[in-house]
């Protein structure tokens, strides 16, 4: 019985943090129509700096704050200086991107090694609470909190401001955003760094829990895929709902089926892609 | 004039055992060639199909794996080799169906997704993969009691190999079938609309690239006697798809070049510092940005634009940049 709530718990938490790495995916590629395919390192990027910026006395939550900048940063002089020259041609532009996954996954091999490092869970969330006489990690309800709380503003954002309305135009149709005066091309930017600054944050906060080791982009990228896929791309519900069947899956998959986890994980996506390419929640086919 | 350069290339390839010398040298010939065939499957379904694969590596796995279990359950070299182009070629032709619901873009994240379903059994079906330690086998097989074992009886073989390969592909090209697949790439509703049937034309040549990707896989498995997830990693689905671009998509020979490039750069810059990756990361970034059409084409653009630029003014036709080259 607790073993099945312990396996829930996890799978609300993964949920989270994939939410929050494939929000940013999901707008990058509904905007741009680029699957970022660096935007697992922007994950793992963002876990590292945090690790070093906590080595140097900075607290938890500021490090993770902080490395979210840096990674946005990265991502903006990406957006800027070489996906912008390829503008047009999308393939190229997921080329670059992947070329630019293995530099920035051998630079971190290069500068924090090859072992994996703990991120260490912040003071106040360590240990557990119990609620309905049951107790649960506190930290892992934290991030599943933080989660929701990214998740409203998000909405918040797209649904109820300026910027939202126009990044939403973008995404249904560009030509025509850019016909009735919105700067397309400054939005890219905007939603580029915004989803960059998502996963960087995401890569810390979920450190105390996975950790920080080479190949973590690697596993993380894959899994914003299939919520992308399954979601559809561009609608924020779409990454919600997704993200929380992946989490489930990876984590029930892994325990009762261990050997295939892997082929729980992507079966959905497969029925998903026959039956209803454009994604779940997506308007437009893929 | 063509025939004697054909000819002379052939007797310069056959003879590379003979004047390279050390076997070190045999064996980068060998790799080049094996991962030759690889690019030139991949190169079907890139190049002439339009259709961007970040998978390949996965069926070039899937071959391999198959390959070491039929060796080691003790099968001869016609069953093992027949069996694991089988195994491989039904589970293309799945691929196929799947990543056929999307192109362009879509394509491309299926493909990866696929591959990563391959890299994740070989990783941790470990009854039958053995998980990370891999699959090794005892001996390289002898097909038609030739003996492989030495690296230049191996180089040999694996140029019949690619001889057949470069040929099977020259004549698909500039077959029928060759033509429909290039018009599906550049006009696929036009195409359809005169009455091809697109969807079939992609799977075929899905089938035809898999196939290559399957023989190259097993050469691997032959050259290496191992095989390992590190082989179906996306790193490999990349590495092939940089051989690809970098030599030129669309063109025969590209590939091939590109296979060169990259294993002689990967063999010699190894040998200097560990970071691999990261070149390898950084010289698919720079020909993206600088030479998206690849250096075959890249090179007789520049050349054609250093000819022009000598010449007086008037006759200088800069040709349009692009990469729909190998018409």
């Amino acid at each position: 019985m607790s073993l099945w709530l312990v396996l829930a718990v996890n799978s609300i938490t993964l949920g989270g943090l994939l939410f929050l790495l494939s929000a940013g995916f999901s707008l990058i590629f509904g905007l741009m129509r680029i699957p970022n395919l660096t935007h697992g390192s922007f994950f793992m990027l963002g876990a590292y700096l945090a690790v070093s910026l906590m080595r140097h006395g900075f607290g938890f939550w500021t490090a993770a704050v902080v490395a979210g900048l840096g990674v946005a940063a990265f991502g903006g002089i990406v957006e800027r200086f070489i996906l912008r020259r390829l503008a047009g041609a999308e393939l190229a532009q997921v080329l670059v991107t992947l070329g630019l996954s293995f530099m920035v996954a051998d630079f971190c091999l290069m500068v924090w090694t090859g072992d994996p490092i703990q991120i260490e869970t912040p003071p106040l969330l360590r240990g557990t609470a119990s609620a309905l006489g049951l107790p649960f990690p506190t930290y892992r309800l934290a991030v599943s909190l933080v989660a929701v709380v990214v998740a409203a503003l998000l909405w918040a954002l797209l649904d109820r401001t300026r910027l939202g309305a126009m990044i939403r135009a973008g995404v249904d149709d560009a030509a025509m955003a850019r016909v009735v005066g919105i700067r397309v091309s400054r939005l890219f930017t905007i939603v580029f760094c915004l989803g960059a600054w998502l996963a960087g944050f995401a890569g810390v906060i979920g450190g105390p829990i996975l950790s920080v080791y080479p190949g973590l982009d690697g596993e993380m990228l894959p899994l914003a895929l299939v919520v992308v896929i399954l979601g559809g791309s561009g609608s924020l519900l779409g990454s919600l709902v997704g993200s929380f069947v992946v989490g489930f899956l990876y984590n029930f998959g892994q325990a009762m089926f261990p050997e295939l986890a892997y082929v729980v994980l992507f079966l959905p996506m497969l029925i998903v892609l026959v039956m209803r390419p454009q994604g779940l929640f997506g308007r437009q086919p893929v | 004039m063509r025939r004697v350069a054909l000819g002379a290339a052939l007797v310069a390839l056959a003879a590379v055992p003979l004047w390279v010398g050390s076997t070190y040298y045999i064996n980068v010939a060998s790799q080049i060639l094996l991962y030759a065939v690889f690019a030139l499957g991949v190169n079907v379904l890139v190049g002439y199909a339009g259709l961007v694969s970040l998978g390949h590596a996965g069926l070039f796995g899937v071959a391999a794996y198959a390959g070491a279990r039929l060796v080691n359950a003790g099968h001869n070299h016609m069953a093992v080799a027949a069996g694991a182009l089988a195994v491989t070629l039904a589970t293309a032709a799945v691929f196929a169906t799947l990543a056929l619901r999307g192109t362009g873009l879509g394509f491309v994240m299926i493909t990866v997704a696929l591959g990563q379903i391959v890299w994740g059994v070989a990783y941790r079906w470990i009854s039958i993969t053995n998980g990370d330690n891999g699959l090794s086998i005892k001996g390289r097989p002898s097909p038609f009691d030739l003996s492989l074992a030495s690296p230049a009886a191996f180089y040999w073989g694996t140029l019949v190999v690619f001889l057949v390969a470069l040929a099977t592909i020259a004549v698909v090209v500039a077959s029928p079938f060759g033509a429909s697949l290039r018009g599906t790439r550049d006009q696929p509703r036009r195409m359809s609309a005169l009455g091809y049937h697109v969807w079939m034309i992609r799977f075929l040549a899905f089938l035809l690239s898999g196939f290559w990707s399957a023989v190259a896989g097993l050469l691997f498995l032959y050259y290496n006697q191992f095989v390992s997830p590190q082989v179906v990693a996306l790193t490999s689905s990349a590495e092939v798809l940089l051989m690809v671009i970098a030599g030129g998509t669309g063109t025969l020979l590209g590939p091939v070049v590109g296979a060169a490039l990259v294993v002689i750069v990967k063999n010699v810059v190894s040998g200097y510092i560990e970071r691999w990756n990261f070149v390898l990361g950084a010289i698919f970034v720079l020909i993206v940005v600088f030479m998206p059409e690849g250096l075959v084409p890249g090179t007789v653009r520049l050349w054609r634009w250093a000819r022009a630029a000598g010449r007086p003014r008037g006759a200088a036709a800069v040709p349009a940049r692009g990469g729909e080259g190998g018409r």
